[in-house]
């Protein structure tokens, strides 16, 4: 992501160029709505209010919001070394056969306070374990990450299909999935929380495990720019000769920032399997892998961006469900065409408004 | 005389799956060998193949499908290349957003015009490109070993399967034998040369992915309208990312490619066969195994551990003149 | 480095040159690019015939300059007149169609084709290659005959050495026509010989009228090839010179706009005890071929010692494996006590703990990250130190006020630690790295080009604090592909080629004529042999 060359000022650069990229995106989005005859005022009004304007779906919207900042984080992370990482899918797929392994082993014998650290680190540990490979790959063998990872995506649908048709099928159902952890190894949900407390609030799959993601946005943004590893991982990411002077092996650099990156994906395994499935099932990641590319292209990389950009894509994907339901034209299909605009235009055409704004301020300022 | 049939049914099924794979991989290799990365053959493929089922179903005609395919995908290609060339943009997350965008949109698109939940209706025989008898093959069917060879593994395809496998020497010679090929590979490994030579390297890298949008159409056509009759959500499955690791098993060159489509359509073709069965002294093969194998070659591949995948060298760098 | 053939005042007919148009001339040619106005109501007048040269520093506006004439760069204002004729340059395309050629100072070559397919692209005679790959294969052989230009034209450029990939460039002009050739900077990768024999082809081109432009920094070049100069300063022509008429002095003086201090003040050296050592080093690069070979040498507190040769004879190499960053192939490095080599390695990091310190050659590519904070570039390599760290996140104030200082002393502008180091001139950014690497009390420190690209102010500064550190009984290795620097600095000069130490001279009895004379001295031998 080179910048072309040309000054803008700071304030341009940061905050007039990003808004006109997602302005693009919801007009194009405006435009669709439009095409399929339906107004895209009505649409907002009922995705905002879907999203934000009741207990329940606001609580959804952090839910879904708790996944994006642990995908967004999981690229932002590898991006900052200069690596791509879209295996953010298959890390969280992954990581939640970690969480769920775990519990499926040892629910029967260790309490909640034990199960359940023991799940986290299990599936921080499997999703790092699946981003290892790539990550050594590129670092030793010099195979491109983002054609690995891609690949496995594809290896992490195959192996779980094979396992949940194979070997941790529970024999009484149907469907493809494990048997329920038992109850030691759920996450507390929010509103049981608040309902102890004395507050009452709807009931939504909003469980502790967005704490987590808040405190891996601090933990993130400490270690990219206030530790040495950090220092060394943007060092590796914008000048990989200067970082071999300085003394830092680029090569355990990207081994050990993909892993951390695959940790992060892997988190979504403990919102969504011990926080709400409460079972290994088929499919659970549902594209919050890919939902991170946009979230950290949105976000630029930086957890605040990333939390507000998890919380515009948590609001889509929540309003988005209301939309379905509310107008029959419509179904959750419209928020992945939106997420795909937004890494249009604020990935990819990142810088087309960039001449023109050039043009623009330098002819004010002359 | 019965395992004779099996492999001519199992290498007949490999020609069928073997042939949009191709097609789209050829798509990625004009690109490529261009400098152009290109993980979009996914997305460009499902447009193709959801344009071309809206279309062919409207107009009750398979070519009208192909062609409104071929104009889809290459609008995408189009874009890509507005985003890539003219704009420098990154290219693989140019590739991400095409991909996205198609399988949000096919699906908003067809329900809003088919009511069928994202599906296109069926289509009839009249608006699919169905199999072509060769001359003759009625009469030698019956003919052991050669007949069966030429009525199921030659004969019997729909045209687009010949197409593809005419793509290959057609893609070598013009790759190889070409002016514009000359421009092609050399603005993939050093485009400052090409730029020197007085060759604009922009209209030669649009040109370039001119071509991949029609391959990558005629693919995506191929799935809807050939293979199928109709579009289902998220139809091409991987394909387009399968493709895009026979181009690199197949190291940016045209009939190794082919031979890599036909290994990765032969293992999918064998999956199918094996799906069940009990193979003396194995047990059952897990299918998955077999079918996450392109994958694990191709990465087994980039490794250096089967010889080595080297990639165009100016791949993945947007051209900037500098000073 | 001496060229026999030198005959500057050309051979063709004065009278006859007078009477017909100039072959290309420019006139109030400007551009801008930003701020920064790169050429300046340049006007030029080049006889048909001749070899123009065009002198000045980097960054002067010579490589601008020749993009416009080659239809990169769309000049501002101005004209460009070929034979008498008024001439729009858009693309390099109408370039060539103008009779113009381009040898470009890297090559602009596609290494994994032929010869034949590398001067036909773009200039292929038809939509297919068969027809013209004849028809360029027969015109190799002629121009090669013609001009002295052999070269295989099956042979895969990669495979070719500098010299001949030269030959290829310059084929590939002659093939499209060319009656304008320019040169930017060709002699920065070659050897002296190839210089020679370089100079000769271009000779041989001015005597069948071919008109000639060499771009170069050095003076010498320009005093032994030119017919006539253009001296550059600061995006503008401030003098034009016939060659006969001028000396390398004057030239020297104008390029910088006064008089230059070549001869850097300073006391005679007090060598004291080895601080480094190298012993039968070998050194491979990363592509595996053997770039040093067999050296052997001390380095001593309190002494300058300066590597001379011409870029690209493993002078790099050489510095790399000394720090650390390319492996040892044989042979020890001995330092602090620890002695390094192929068996035992030791990574830069290490190195430095054993009291190394190192100013790369290219500051862009290693010295700086362009994308940091002046602060945080100023603690590359030194940033796992505990100074900077505290138990888990770094210390930010410590990070800073050592920034501060070293800002203070070394007069680095602007002071804004937070600035990117990106926008930093690049006098400034090399005080950043020369601050960080001197002021950390090494015991030996290695410097590559340290003036590259500095504009003059700071080369003066530079090679002062080059001197103090060795008055303050450091051991110095000082690698330089200029000359002047390398004897006003040094106190011991070695000479080297084509990887191997070929001569050593103490700096008060050196002369360029005799470092000349070592720098081309392997390549002899081995010819001989």
């Amino acid at each position: 992501m080179s910048q072309p060359a040309g000054a803008l000022p700071g304030w341009a650069n940061k905050a007039l160029l990003p808004a006109l990229n997602i302005i693009s995106a919801f007009l194009v989005t405006g435009i669709v709505f439009l095409m399929i005859g339906e107004s895209p005022i009505e649409a907002a009004k009922i995705m905002l209010y879907g999203a934000f304007g009741y207990q329940e779906g606001f609580g959804y919207t952090l839910y879904y919001t708790t996944n994006f900042i642990f995908t967004g984080l999981a690229v932002a992370v590898a991006f900052h070394a200069g690596l791509f990482n879209i295996g953010g899918e298959g890390q969280a797929y992954i990581g939640g056969l970690g969480a769920g392994l775990a519990c499926l082993a040892l629910d029967a014998y260790l309490p909640a306070w034990i199960l359940i650290p023991l799940a986290v680190v299990a599936s921080a540990l499997f999703g790092a374990a699946w981003a290892f490979l790539p990550g050594y790959l590129q670092a030793r063998r010099g195979s491109h990450v983002v054609i690995t990872t891609i690949m496995f995506n594809f290896l992490a649908s195959s192996l779980m299909v094979y396992l949940l048709s194979h070997v941790l099928k529970d024999p009484g159902q149907m469907s493809s999935s494990s048997r329920e952890f038992a109850e030691v190894a759920w996450l507390p949900f929010i509103h049981n929380m608040l309902a102890g407390m004395g507050i009452s609030f709807d009931e939504s799959p909003l469980n502790v495990s967005f704490f987590l993601a808040l405190v891996c946005c601090v933990l993130v943004w400490l270690l990219i720019w206030r530790t040495r590893w950090g220092y060394e991982l943007r060092t590796v990411g914008s000048n990989s000769t200067a970082a071999v002077y300085a003394g830092i092996k680029p090569a355990k650099v990207i081994i050990w920032v993909m892993c951390l990156s695959g940790a992060l994906a892997g988190l979504v395994g403990v919102n969504e399997i011990l926080g709400v499935q409460h079972r290994l099932l088929l499919d659970f990641s549902a594209g919050y892998g890919f939902v991170g590319i946009a979230v950290a292209l949105m976000g630029r990389n930086h957890p605040v961006g990333i939390v507000l950009a998890s919380l515009l894509f948590g609001a889509l994907y929540q309003g988005g469900a209301e939309l379905a339901f509310d107008m029959p034209n419509i179904t959750r299909d419209m928020v992945v065409m939106i997420q795909g605009l937004i890494i249009l235009f604020c990935g990819a055409l990142e810088f087309m408004y960039r001449p023109l704004l050039v043009r623009l301020l330098s002819s004010k300022a002359a | 005389m019965d395992f004779y049939v099996i492999a001519v049914l199992t290498l007949d099924a490999t020609v069928r799956v073997s042939a949009p794979l191709i097609l789209a991989a050829l798509a990625g290799l004009f690109s490529e060998r261009s400098g152009v990365v290109d993980i979009s053959l996914e997305g460009k493929m499902l447009a193709g193949a959801f344009t071309a089922a809206c279309v062919a179903y409207l107009a009750n005609s398979a070519w009208m499908g192909l062609a409104a395919a071929i104009v889809v995908s290459w609008s995408l290609a189009m874009l890509h290349g507005f985003a890539c060339i003219t704009h420098r943009g990154n290219q693989v997350v140019s590739g991400v957003a095409i991909n996205i965008l198609v399988a949000g949109l096919s699906i908003v698109l067809g329900l809003v015009w088919f009511h069928q939940g994202g599906q296109t209706p069926n289509l009839p025989n009249t608006a699919r490109f169905t199999e072509i008898v060769l001359p003759g093959a009625e009469a030698v069917k019956n003919v052991p070993v050669l007949g069966e060879l030429y009525y199921e593994l030659i004969g019997g395809h729909n045209i687009l399967v010949y197409i593809a496998f005419a793509a290959v020497p057609v893609v070598w010679w013009i790759v190889y034998r070409s002016r514009f090929g000359l421009r092609l590979r050399a603005v993939g490994e050093n485009p400052k040369a090409v730029d020197t030579a007085g060759i604009s390297v922009a209209w030669l890298r649009y040109r370039a992915l001119m071509l991949n949008g029609v391959l990558c159409g005629m693919a995506g056509a191929y799935i809807s309208t050939a293979q199928n009759a109709q579009f289902v959500r998220d139809m091409t499955a991987g394909q387009g990312y399968m493709a895009l690791a026979a181009l690199i098993f197949g190291k940016w060159r045209p009939v190794p490619v082919m031979f890599a489509c036909l290994l990765f359509g032969f293992l999918d073709a064998v999956a199918v066969r094996l799906q069940g069965v009990e193979v003396p002294g194995i047990g059952v093969v897990p299918v998955q195994l077999i079918e996450s194998l392109p994958y694990i070659l191709t990465v087994v591949l980039l490794a250096g551990f089967i010889g080595k995948a080297i990639a165009p060298k100016a791949i993945g760098e947007p051209y900037t003149k500098e000073r | 480095m001496t060229v026999h053939t030198s005959q500057p005042a050309g051979s063709k007919d004065p009278a006859s040159a007078a009477s017909s148009p100039p072959a290309l001339e420019l006139i109030n040619i400007s551009k801008r690019f930003g701020a920064v106005q790169a050429n300046k109501n340049i006007s030029l007048s080049v006889p048909a015939g001749t070899i123009q040269g065009i002198v000045g520093e980097n960054g002067a506006g010579k490589s601008t300059l020749m993009s416009i004439i080659y239809g990169f760069y769309e000049a501002d204002e101005g004209q460009v007149k070929v034979d008498g004729k008024v001439c729009t340059i858009r693309s390099s395309q109408d370039a060539i169609r103008a009779g113009i050629g381009m040898v470009h100072q890297h090559f602009m070559l596609v290494d994994n084709f032929s010869v034949i397919e590398n001067v036909m692209l773009g200039a292929e005679g038809g939509a297919l290659l068969r027809q013209g790959r004849e028809h360029v294969r027969n015109e190799l052989l002629r121009l090669g005959r013609e001009y002295n230009l052999e070269v295989d034209p099956d042979a895969i450029v990669g495979e070719l050495s500098v010299g001949l990939q030269q030959r290829v460039e310059i084929l590939k002009a002659l093939y499209r026509g060319a009656r304008i050739l320019i040169l930017d900077e060709p002699t920065g990768v070659l050897t002296p010989q190839e210089t020679d024999e370089l100079f000769r082809i271009l000779f041989s081109l001015r005597e069948q009228g071919v008109t000639v432009i060499l771009i170069t920094h050095k003076l010498r070049e320009i005093i032994d090839a030119t017919t006539q100069v253009a001296v550059m300063r600061a995006g503008e022509v401030v003098a034009h010179r016939l060659t006969a008429q001028t000396s390398k002095e004057e030239l020297a003086e104008l390029m910088v706009g006064r008089k230059v201090l070549l001869q850097v003040n300073k006391a005679d050296a007090q060598a004291g005890q080895v601080l480094m050592e190298v012993s039968h080093l070998c050194v491979n690069d990363a592509q595996g071929v053997r770039r040093v070979k067999d050296v052997s040498f001390q380095l001593r507190a309190g002494e300058v010692v300066g590597i001379a040769g011409v870029s690209g004879n493993g002078q790099s190499e050489l510095l790399e494996a000394m720090s650390g960053i390319l492996p040892v192939g044989s042979g020890t490095i001995t330092l602090g006590g620890a002695s390094i080599s192929a068996e035992s390695p030791k990574d830069p990091a290490q190195l430095r703990e054993l009291g190394l310190a190192h100013v790369p050659e290219d500051r862009h590519r290693m010295g700086v990250v362009t994308a940091f904070s002046a602060k945080e570039s100023a603690i590359l390599g030194h940033h796992h130190y505990p100074e900077f760290n505290g138990k888990v996140l770094m210390n930010q104030e410590a990070i800073l006020s050592s920034y501060k200082e070293k800002a203070e002393t070394y007069d680095i502008r602007p002071r804004d630690p937070h600035l990117k180091s990106a926008n930093f001139s690049g006098g400034n950014q090399q005080k950043i790295v020369l601050a960080r690497e001197m002021e950390h009390d090494p015991a030996v420190l290695l410097i590559g080009q340290p003036t590259r690209g500095v504009d003059i102010g700071a080369i003066e500064f530079i090679h002062q604090r080059i001197i103090a550190m060795r008055d303050a009984g450091k051991a110095i290795l000082l690698v330089s592909v200029e000359l002047e620097e390398i004897m006003s600095v040094s106190d011991r000069i070695l000479v080297m080629c084509d990887g191997q130490i070929t001569g050593e001279v103490n700096a008060s009895e050196a002369n360029e004529r005799t470092l000349g004379l070592l720098m081309a001295n392997a390549q002899q031998e081995e010819v001989s042999a």
